[in-house]
């Protein structure tokens, strides 16, 4: 894959780093000399001084053969220019943005970057699991951390254990994709009864999840 | 008219106190409260300090109702952002913004926005006085017009 990272800031380095790694062919664009010469001098010729922003630029680093176009400056607006020209003057059939204003994910996908990774949102997310719940354990984030899979040990005491699944009233909260019980794998149906020491992998939406934990490990 | 007039550099200053005096409300947004005292005393329009690409800011500044949107930011990229917002979310009929990079310009006046380049423009003007030609605004605009169509 041909990677374009517009932004050699710190997220642009390591992923380029990484991304190198990964023997993927990768450009980082960046237009500060000082900057650019030292990722230069430790990545190799990776590094091109000039301006994401700039149709010029984006044309001498060969954009219109870019897989993916990933611009991580720290300005929220040149993330939306640099994305919005790879997409619609160059082709670029991804285009992956990051915001710091958690509110311009929803600009950005009105404007025609529907991919955004916003730290802010992402850290604020990680607090408030971990404030709000030792006992169910996010898996992964998906749909940029508005769906979640989630890890539910049953303890000893929780209101579900011994019920059926069809009788936990969850539905349109969400779903149970997997019961981990000792060396099995069970898929769930309506009529399967939740055990003592079960692990419940569960999907659900952000926002739901504490229905889910109240649902699973009780009220606290 | 509702206006909304993004940057109170020399440009938005000066469109404010033009469109204030023939009668228009008039709101001004800069992220510097400083820029406000480019206007004069007796400016009657609204003032407001915010980040301009900032969905509450332009709600605050009235974008919902507002007739006329102009960004005249210092950054190309906030005055892009901020009338598409205008624009595309909040739905205002007249949207225009000053851009200083003629590729950005053109390349986002094919994707709706009317963007106006004071650098062609610039250009434009000197070289038609150093060749001696007329200056005609009108012309220029023809000028303009044949050279972003070749």
């Amino acid at each position: 894959m041909y990677v374009v990272v517009a932004g050699g800031g710190k997220v642009g380095y390591y992923l380029t780093k990484r991304l190198i790694e990964e023997n993927h062919e990768v450009l980082l664009v960046e237009k500060d000399k000082k900057k650019c010469d030292r990722i230069a001098e430790e990545l190799g010729e990776v590094a091109f001084r000039g301006d994401g922003c700039e149709v010029r630029t984006l044309e001498e680093i060969g954009t219109e053969r870019a897989d993916v176009m990933v611009a991580v400056t720290g300005d929220d607006e040149d993330n939306l220019v640099i994305c919005q020209m790879a997409k619609f003057r160059f082709n670029v059939p991804r285009a992956i943005a990051r915001i710091n204003n958690p509110q311009n994910e929803d600009v950005f996908e009105k404007l025609g970057v529907a991919t955004t990774v916003s730290s802010t949102k992402i850290i604020y997310n990680l607090i408030d699991q971990e404030v709000d719940s030792e006992e169910v354990i996010p898996l992964a984030s998906l749909k940029r951390g508005d769906v979640e899979v989630v890890e539910v040990k049953l303890k000893e005491g929780s209101p579900v254990v011994k019920k059926q699944i069809k009788d936990l009233h969850i539905a349109g909260d969400a779903v149970i994709a997997t019961i981990l019980r000792e060396n099995e794998i069970i898929f769930p149906r309506g009529d399967t009864t939740l055990e003592v020491n079960d692990t419940v992998i569960a999907l659900t939406v952000t926002e739901k999840e504490k229905v889910l934990r109240e649902r699973l490990v009780g009220k606290r | 008219m509702y206006i909304v007039i993004l940057g109170c550099g020399r440009v938005g200053s000066t469109l404010a106190a033009l469109m204030a005096e023939e009668g228009h409300e008039v709101v001004i947004v800069d992220r510097n409260s400083d820029s406000f005292r480019r206007l004069k005393k007796d400016f009657k329009g609204r003032t407001i300090s915010g980040f301009g690409i900032d969905s509450e800011i332009l709600k605050k500044a009235g974008v919902e109702k507002a007739d006329v949107f102009v960004s005249t930011c210092t950054g190309d990229n906030t005055s892009i952002m901020a009338a598409q917002m205008a624009k595309k979310i909040f739905k205002v009929p007249k949207v225009m913004a000053r851009i200083y990079d003629p590729i950005r310009a053109e390349a986002y006046k094919k994707l709706g926005i009317e963007t106006y380049c004071p650098t062609t423009f610039g250009a434009m003007v000197i070289k038609n006085t150093i060749e001696e030609k007329d200056v005609n605004v009108e012309k220029i605009g023809e000028l303009l017009e044949r050279g972003s169509r070749t």
